[in-house]
């Protein structure tokens, strides 16, 4: 048994902000209730050897949920694996995440993603895969949709690239729906990203490196939006970058359309303007303009933006150690997206509940289910301080790689302790 | 004379500079960009190339300043006449080089940027000067080596020594380079060459028309402190124009869908007629190589007004001056050890 | 560095007196001037050139060509200079093959100086000759180089340093022996 005490627990299903215990048996939620005076505590555990974690202090959440990631197994162990990488990820405080189908091979079969999950099987979070849309994310056929979900699949995209063709795009979103799958869009237009290694403006000039506009993101954004009318299927835009394609998201969900999107924490803690010739700064899509990392704040802040997904995307050091030009797209995240959520709560723009939300049942939503801290529910909690103060070391991180643009960055707010299935996977040292 | 008195012997305590007279600025380790100097270093530079030009008129052209030192030249793009530039400095102080070319290089065989530069570094040339298709290129390879960078061009980014040579022409030209009009015409968006002028020039006050087809003056140039405009039309960029700059056009560009060329000799040659429009005492410059007959009339490029060759004798002065600066004096460890006889 | 100053060698007076005397030195020991020319080490040494040159037009008429000349690219101890050195263009108005050179500088020490001026006069062309006035001859050579025209001799102590100050280039005019302090 598992008792978590005097934690403020926030669980936005049911708007609860207050301190309570939480008590865990096996690997559901027991007890939800105000601490128990004197010798209640016992009783209550009913003989029972208690585990008690002291949460004065802290946030208890329902477990963070983290819909977009890498975790580069099968394929580019070099870069991660399922194991090192669910290890950051809870160390980030996550309990759950969805890695995009780019492996090698890449995830378009039920026998890979059964393959998957095996491995995850001793993972430190669970790990709830997402499929291709297309055969090798070849942009051609269909992938094997249906036995995938079978297999455990939660979504499918074709992430790395967008969905190759509209025409593509709506077949799979038909599909889809009938399976009841959400279909997730990196949304890009391949002719205007060519070549480019940055967001089109003032530093991508002064650098001379090459730019995309933020139209590169919106004008696909705009041809999904439409094509998911059609076909009426969930669709969920993925790193969404640009307050283009942000109104364009708002305007469809006032419509009452299914659409859903993700924002990253580099995309509303960095811009163009901090990129210099330091490929811990490339990734895709790129840091946007000031103009859309504000936007993306108000829009995290006024339910716009369903869930902050980190898009952790490890490579392993040598491969980023090249010209700029050459290098690979992606940073990592686990374990700095929580702080840096926390930096908009402490600069007044984002409340704690919002906060919990983006990462809980947000995601949660997006996925057709719930996030709860509640009796009977699965025991994942997320446990944080909101007061910590601590540095990120790139070279202290679980993961594989070290490419993080927040190396060295001095924050404030921690994850204390995960908890996956009744299970504490991850405890700060003190 | 001489007084033992505490008193009389202070007062007669000086504090003299052991240094040469002047305004000598902060040493130089590398050259990667033209951004980060200011104008008071890049004067000093110019100045310091002035005897360099001087002596490519000595009938014998061989120092001895730089023997047993030796350049290491890592072209990893093709160019000749940069190329030969170095070279011919590096040769007419007494050093030796590395030749590094593109064509015949490692890089074909997937060796990285950083492996080729460690080797050519492990062979201990005193500085490497460096071409490569990659913006930041330079930039990367000096924060991982000792030796003094050299950066002959990285990408769309720099290309400081042309920055320095035009800069060097027009004010041998014109007498100084504060306030003046500057047209440049052509690709700004890919230029190196243009990212440099705009910034030694911009430090002088100068003013700026930017004239091309659109999708290559973005709009993002009128930024930055500098006084800048863009025009798509000619006879509005040259009116009044102290120096034009006429940029070559690169026929191939990745990615990018190919401007006709005659479309490209219409609006926007330089022509005698076109020139005219510029004020009667304005110069010519062009990087090199040019293409007679596409962005520039023949009759302009042999003209008085022209001073293409200009350039390339002031490559090769500002190129000296360069390595003298950077390999020819001893790094900042050493002792400085003034001359015995006071100053010079 | 800080310098102690111990005592002034010579005034304005004595230098110009001192230059009057070197002009008709050279012009006596030197059979005919059509083929002479000075050329003067920057910097001091060019002031003294001129001055050198003057004072010959002065006896007879006699007008000898001057020339400057900037030793940096010729200095043999570079490697142990940390500041950037300035350099400055040599000018020298006429050729140089077959003519009979007077070096001329303010003050003659390690010799070193002299050896890379002459490194550089060979750059230009074939000199026929070349001899060295000075101002003020210090000792301590290092190379085998001497003058055949000194203005004065000083006995010195390797600590002690000579300051040549002229007019033209530093506002006063006297010479100094002046003493490095630590």
């Amino acid at each position: 048994m598992l008792r978590i005490k005097n934690g403020r627990v926030i669980d936005p299903a049911s708007s609860t902000d207050a301190i309570l215990d939480v008590w865990v048996e096996g690997e559901r939620i027991s007890r939800v209730a105000p601490a128990p005076s004197g010798d209640a505590a016992s009783d209550i555990a009913g003989g029972a050897r208690i585990e008690t974690v002291d949460a004065a202090g802290l946030c208890v959440a329902p477990g963070f949920i983290d819909l977009h990631c890498h975790l580069r197994e099968p394929g580019f162990e070099s870069s991660e694996t399922i194991e090192t990488g669910t290890r950051a990820a809870a160390r980030g405080g996550f309990t759950a995440v969805c890695p995009m189908p780019n492996t090698r091979p890449v995830n378009d079969s039920a026998s890979v993603t059964r393959g998957i999950l095996e491995r995850a099987a001793k993972a430190s979070t669970r790990v709830w895969p997402i499929g291709a849309a297309s055969a090798g994310s070849k942009g051609e056929a269909l992938a094997e949709i249906a036995a995938m979900q079978q297999a455990g699949i939660v979504a499918v995209s074709d992430d790395g690239k967008p969905i190759a063709t509209t025409k593509l795009l709506r077949q799979v979103m038909d599909y889809c729906r009938a399976l009841d799958l959400p279909v997730i869009d990196h949304c890009e237009d391949a002719s205007l990203f060519a070549g480019a290694v940055m967001r089109e403006g003032r530093q991508s000039v002064r650098l001379g490196l090459r730019g995309m506009p933020a139209a590169t993101e919106s004008i696909a954004v705009c041809r999904d939006v439409q094509i998911a009318e059609l076909s009426d299927c969930r669709l969920h835009i993925a790193h969404l970058s640009a307050r283009a394609s942000l109104e364009l998201v708002r305007a469809a969900k006032h419509k009452g359309l299914r659409v859903t999107c993700e924002v990253t924490p580099h995309h509303f803690t960095l811009c163009d303007e901090d990129v210099v010739y330091d490929t811990r700064f490339k990734m895709n899509p790129p840091l946007a303009s000031t103009e859309d990392c504000a936007a993306l704040i108000e829009g995290l802040a006024d339910g716009t933006v369903d869930a902050i997904a980190t898009d952790h995307a490890p490579h392993e050091p040598a491969s980023k150690d090249v010209e700029f030009d050459r290098a690979p797209f992606g940073v990592t995240g686990f374990e700095t997206a929580l702080a840096l959520a926390l930096e908009l709560v402490h600069a007044g723009k984002l409340s704690l509940t919002r906060l919990v939300e983006l990462f809980t049942t947000g995601p949660a939503r997006v996925l057709g289910r719930a996030r709860r801290v509640a009796v009977g529910e699965p025991a994942d909690l997320t446990l944080f301080s909101t007061e910590r103060a601590w540095t990120f070391r790139a070279s202290e991180s679980a993961s594989k790689s070290r490419n993080s643009p927040f190396d060295g960055r001095e924050f404030r707010g921690a994850p204390v302790a995960t908890i996956v299935a009744g299970r504490i996977v991850y405890r700060r040292e003190i | 004379m001489w007084n033992a008195s505490t008193e009389a012997y202070r007062s007669r305590i000086a504090l003299r500079s052991g240094r040469t007279q002047g305004n000598v600025p902060e040493r130089l380790h590398h050259l990667l960009a033209i951004e980060p100097l200011t104008a008071e270093q890049i004067n000093f530079l110019l100045d310091e190339a002035k005897p360099f030009q001087e002596f490519q008129r000595y009938p014998l052209k061989k120092l001895a300043t730089l023997r047993g030192k030796t350049a290491a030249l890592a072209f990893f793009e093709p160019s000749t006449r940069t190329r030969i530039s170095f070279a011919t400095a590096a040769a007419r102080l007494g050093a030796d080089t590395m030749n590094l070319q593109a064509e015949s290089s490692s890089l074909k065989k997937g060796e990285s940027l950083l492996d080729t530069v460690r080797t050519l570094d492990a062979m201990k040339p005193d500085c490497i000067v460096m071409r490569h298709s990659s913006s930041g290129a330079a930039d990367f390879v000096a924060s991982r080596l000792d030796i003094p960078v050299i950066n002959a061009g990285d990408g769309m980014h720099e290309h400081p020594t042309q920055g320095l040579l035009d800069a060097l022409t027009i004010r041998d030209r014109r007498g100084s380079l504060d306030g003046l009009r500057i047209t440049i015409i052509g690709d700004i968006l890919h230029s190196r060459v243009a990212r440099s002028n705009l910034q030694l020039l911009g430090k002088f006050g100068c003013q700026f028309t930017l004239c091309g087809p659109a999708m290559w003056v973005p709009r993002e140039f009128e930024c930055g402190g500098r006084r800048v405009r863009r025009t798509s039309r000619i006879a509005d960029a040259l009116d009044g124009a102290d120096v034009v700059i006429v940029l070559r056009v690169q026929q191939e560009r990745l990615h990018e869908p190919a401007l006709p060329l005659n479309e490209y000799i219409l609006l926007y040659q330089l022509t005698p007629e076109r020139l005219r429009m510029a004020r009667p005492d304005a110069i010519v410059l062009h990087p090199g190589p040019m293409i007679r007959g596409l962005e520039i009339d023949p009759a302009v490029a042999d003209g008085p007004q022209s001073c293409i060759l200009e350039q390339v004798t002031n490559g090769l002065a500002v190129r000296m001056a360069l390595l003298f600066l950077l390999i020819g004096t001893g790094s900042e460890s050493d002792q400085p050890k003034g001359s015995t006889h006071a100053a010079d | 560095m800080a310098v102690l100053e111990k005592k002034q060698l010579m005034s304005a007076t004595e230098i110009d007196r001192t230059l009057q005397r070197l002009a008709h030195e050279i012009v006596e020991k030197s059979g005919g001037t059509a083929n002479l020319a000075l050329i003067g080490i920057r910097r001091r040494g060019v002031p003294l050139a001129q001055r050198i040159a003057k004072a010959m037009r002065g006896i007879d008429g006699v007008d000898v060509p001057v020339g400057t000349l900037d030793i940096t690219l010729y200095r043999d101890d570079l490697s142990k200079v940390a500041q950037h050195p300035v350099v400055h263009s040599s000018e020298i108005p006429f050729v140089v093959d077959d003519k009979d050179l007077i070096l001329v500088d303010d003050v003659l020490f390690t010799g070193r100086t002299i050896r890379a001026a002459m490194n550089g006069l060979f750059d230009q062309g074939r000199p026929k000759r070349i001899r060295l006035a000075v101002l003020i001859e210090r000792g301590h050579r290092e190379l085998p180089i001497e003058a055949s025209f000194v203005g004065r001799h000083v006995q010195t102590s390797s600590r002690e340093i000579i300051e040549v100050r002229l007019s033209e280039v530093d506002n006063q005019e006297r010479v100094m022996l002046v003493e490095r302090v630590d």
